[in-house]
């Protein structure tokens, strides 16, 4: 069946996937986001702390998976990104995967007797990885449309030509407003979880309160993002692979690409109702409207910056060296034996969605969380 | 590359995949304790047997959480540090990568929230499936990061494509079903088995010293040498498998892990042994200060004939005629020559000459196989550190050894005598909770310090696998990893050791 793609074709349908993950992973920073809402929706009430971490505890390993996953997936088709990128802008990427490494941790460790850094360390630990963490990760991906400064050599080794190793990305006003509008998007997504997972009226107000800020912020940092986004010359590519300026490239592909256009919009659409019926309906399940929502924006933001001829990472100290789907990728065998792999995608959504359900079929209360004996975080 | 830079790149992945070690082997095989705990408690409907798994699943999930994070550090460091590895051979390294995420890691973890959330919430049986799913799926994300590694050990199924400068995936069933990432499986998840063995039968018996929960020490105690005991005997097959792969794959790993600087037929096996620090590839002294010798057995180890012929490191780097050992020197020539003409194929290509585009691809397939022996600078370089390979692979054997025994009287005095009343071998399995962990990063140890100086075994050394960056930021995450490591590593200890002493009924 793949075997009779072209190498190009199964690069699209590969850059279709990776385009996936990063929307299903931005849909499961909500737990992200409702870690930074902990101290806001608790208010130093431990009980209903205790609620909301515990709701987010029961998700977070999905999160760090789908980050892995991301990781693997991007390595193994396009690999010459993997090592231009992690090797190059390496400080920006140590400093997300420290963000990670201490939210595995803080969990399970946060409550246990005897877990020598004390409590509030733990919770200081989630909110950093909630905070900044994501704020990086939202930098890293807008230098896809911004670019960085690397060149590849004739053995396609990758060389990084600043002296900051990648955090001079976070002095960009172009990065940094999708750095914010990230972070404030994870925590509307986060209050509507919680919504959602909780049965509290407390928090549930509180959650509310914490949407109505956070949009206007999103919103923000979004048009921000947006206006420069598409007033911005793009790296787009011809058939021989030479990289180019063309003015308004990312409003262009969005032209040429309805249907990525129409994801966009319908995303960003069902962002703003599931917000607007959480606030005005007092409805419980935007968490699912926002969720597709979010899943297409984002998926439509990176199938724009990939698709239609444009670079997906471009380089601004040697155009020429420029990242695309076609110059990076791996071979057309790997790309075959990997698209039969993707095959188990949808029956592994199938088995998540499952346990998923299984394990919310009841709320969270307080009664669980203060007699209930099974495990808690 | 700076070998500042090299060295300090290597010390952090090592520092990482030590640290993540010290974590996976008690996940690979509590898993499946407490999976066959459960399935008893299923059975039976024996609440003992519910609180039993309960406590063993609280102590697995304080260790899961940290091995996680250290393993997401493991993968992106490929790219970080080793970035011109990463291209290199991505197009079939990233393969194995993303398909464990996809197959085993979202398995896991979307079954152990259901493992320990879901008690009151689903049925028995889906809890016991996940329970199993959890166990299966943290062994399955083990196999394909053990293929992974076996294929840097033993590069099968791929070919060199000199338009890309990169190794090439040619077949996918030569990559997982190749003999070095089979064997490295199986011997490290059992490694792993008898890990969580001896942590379930140490802890037990420390309940035992203390008169304290008497019943689940004692049955827990059953379980976990019942486990140890099998997965004992198994490793010792797959370490047989092991080495007899490492014989004909990487002899010179093989020859540093005895310490054998001449080659020898009917070689001996060294039990004990001290080496001598003076010793080295160009002088005559002698390779040990003390030694106790089996005769033949490394040449039934090495070949499964006790009549062979086991290379040692001098024949391996000055060549040996009259076994048709080529010497490093002749391999480094042909390794040039690969490189040269994959320049001049890329001069070719450039300036469309096809005719010498054609010939300088012949002569790079070639002598393709030793294209990383190009990169070398002396012959001696292909030699790995002798004394931490030797050390390392007997400290593993002589444990694996203790294990064994300790299964078996751990076993014996559990069903025949009172085991509460022998203090000793209580005391001993408490010991070798930590014996366990030295054994089983010593084999680590064995397997990667022995294959120095290859990235890729005979393809790329990794001075040139290593990322182009300053030595100072290496060596600046190297320290703030090794500090935060070491933090979540003492609270990790800390909180364990309060779990169990809270005991059965206050550790989860």
């Amino acid at each position: 069946m793949f075997e009779n793609l072209t190498l190009l074709q199964l690069q699209q349908y590969w850059w279709i996937i990776i385009s996936l993950l990063g929307g299903l992973f931005a849909f499961i920073m909500f737990v992200q986001g409702g870690q930074t809402l902990l101290g806001r929706l608790s208010k130093g009430d431990e009980t209903l702390k205790t609620m909301l971490i515990n709701s987010l505890g029961r998700k977070w390993e999905l999160g760090f998976t789908t980050l892995v996953l991301f990781g693997g997936a991007l390595f193994a088709a396009f690999p010459l990104f993997y090592s231009t990128s992690f090797g190059g802008a390496y400080w920006v990427w140590m400093a997300i995967l420290f963000c990670f490494i201490i939210q595995a941790v803080s969990y399970e460790f946060r409550k246990k007797a005897n877990n020598f850094l004390g409590q509030k360390v733990y919770e200081l630990f989630l909110f950093i990885n909630g905070s900044v963490g994501v704020i990086l990760l939202g930098i890293a991906i807008a230098t896809f449309f911004s670019g960085s400064s690397f060149s590849v050599d004739t053995n396609n080794f990758s060389h990084w030509h600043g002296s900051y190793r990648g955090l001079e990305a976070a002095s960009n006003i172009f990065n940094l407003s999708l750095g914010f509008a990230l972070f404030f998007l994870v925590r509307i997504s986060g209050a509507l979880y919680f919504i959602n997972n909780i049965d509290n009226e407390t928090i549930k107000q509180r959650a509310i309160r914490s949407i109505k800020i956070d949009m206007l912020f999103f919103l923000f940092f979004f048009l921000i993002f947006l206006y420069l986004l598409l007033s911005k010359s793009g790296f787009a590519y011809d058939n021989n692979g030479l990289v180019y300026y063309q003015e308004y490239k990312y409003l262009y592909n969005f032209v040429e690409m309805p249907i990525v256009l129409g994801m966009f919009l319908i995303g960003l659409l069902m962002v703003i109702i599931a917000v607007f019926m959480t606030i005005h309906f007092n409805k419980t399940c935007c968490i699912k409207t926002a969720g597709v929502g979010i899943v297409l924006t984002v998926m439509a933001l990176f199938l724009n910056v990939g698709l239609n001829g444009t670079s997906y990472y471009p380089s601004f100290y040697d155009i020429q060296s420029s990242l695309t789907i076609q110059n990076s990728s791996g071979s057309h065998y790997t790309l075959t034996t990997m698209s039969y792999v993707s095959l188990i995608v949808p029956f592994v959504l199938a088995y998540i969605t499952y346990a998923w359900y299984q394990m919310d079929k009841v709320k969270i209360t307080k009664d669980e969380m203060e007699n209930s004996h099974t495990h808690k975080y | 590359m700076e070998a500042h830079l090299v060295d300090w790149s290597r010390a952090q992945f090592a520092l990482t995949a030590i640290y993540h070690w010290l974590f996976v082997p008690l996940t690979l095989g509590l898993g499946f304790i407490i999976a066959f705990m459960e399935t008893i408690y299923v059975k039976t409907g024996d609440e003992f047997w519910k609180k039993t798994t309960k406590f063993w699943m609280g102590l697995f999930a304080i260790n899961f959480a940290i091995g996680v994070a250290t393993g997401l550090i493991m993968e992106f460091e490929f790219g970080t540090n080793w970035a011109n590895y990463s291209w290199f051979v991505g197009d079939i390294f990233g393969a194995p990568l993303a398909i464990e995420g996809l197959l085993a890691f979202f398995m896991e973890s979307t079954f152990f929230a259901v493992m320990f959330f879901g008690w009151d919430k689903v049925s028995k049986k889906f809890h016991l499936l996940s329970t199993w799913l959890v166990a299966i799926g943290s062994n399955l994300s083990a196999l394909w990061i053990l293929v992974a590694n076996g294929w840097m050990q033993y590069p099968v199924g791929v070919k060199f494509n000199p338009d890309t400068v990169r190794n090439e995936m040619n077949n996918f069933w030569d990559v997982i079903l190749s003999p070095v990432a089979i064997t490295k499986f199986l011997h490290t998840i059992s490694s792993g088995y008898i890990m969580a063995s001896l942590f379930v039968v140490g802890v037990s018996a420390w309940f035992l010293l203390k008169k304290r929960e008497t019943k689940f020490a004692k049955k827990s105690m059953i379980v976990g040498a019942t486990f140890g005991l099998i997965t004992s005997i198994f490793i010792l097959l797959t370490g047989d498998e092991s080495a007899h792969q490492v014989a004909l794959k990487q002899p010179v790993k093989l020859a540093a892990m005895e310490g054998l600087y001449e080659g020898k037929e009917k070689a001996g096996i060294t039990g004990i042994g001290i080496l001598n620090p003076k010793k080295n590839l160009n002088n005559d002294e002698e390779s040990y200060l003390f030694e106790i010798n089996a005769p033949y057995a490394l040449s039934f180890l090495a070949f499964h004939d006790i009549d062979s012929f086991v290379p040692g490191l001098k024949d391996l780097v000055y060549g040996n005629e009259k076994y048709g050992i080529e010497s490093v020197k002749s391999k480094m020539l042909k390794g040039k020559i690969a490189i040269d003409a994959l320049k001049e194929y890329k001069e070719a290509k450039k300036s469309g000459d096809m005719v010498s585009q054609l010939t300088s691809k012949s002569i790079l397939e070639k002598n393709m196989k030793y294209f990383g022996y190009g990169h070398l600078k002396k012959p001696e370089d292909v030699v790995p550190p002798v004394a931490i390979t030797f050390y390392s692979f007997h400290t593993m054997v002589a444990l694996g050894t203790w294990f064994f025994l300790l299964f078996v009287l751990i076993l014996f005095f559990s069903i025949k005598r009172e085991i509460s009343k022998y203090k000793l071998l209580l005391i001993f399995s408490i010991v070798s909770i930590p014996l366990g962990y030295i054994a089983s990063e010593a084999g680590w140890i064995v397997a990667e310090v022995g294959r120095q100086p290859w990235a890729i075994q005979n393809l790329m050394p990794v001075g040139i696998a290593v990322t182009d960056i300053s030595s100072t930021s290496v060596q600046a995450t190297f320290f703030l990893f090794a500090v935060l490591f070491t933090l979540l590593l003492v609270a990790e200890i800390k909180i364990m050791l309060k779990q169990i002493s809270l005991g059965f009924e206050g550790g989860h």
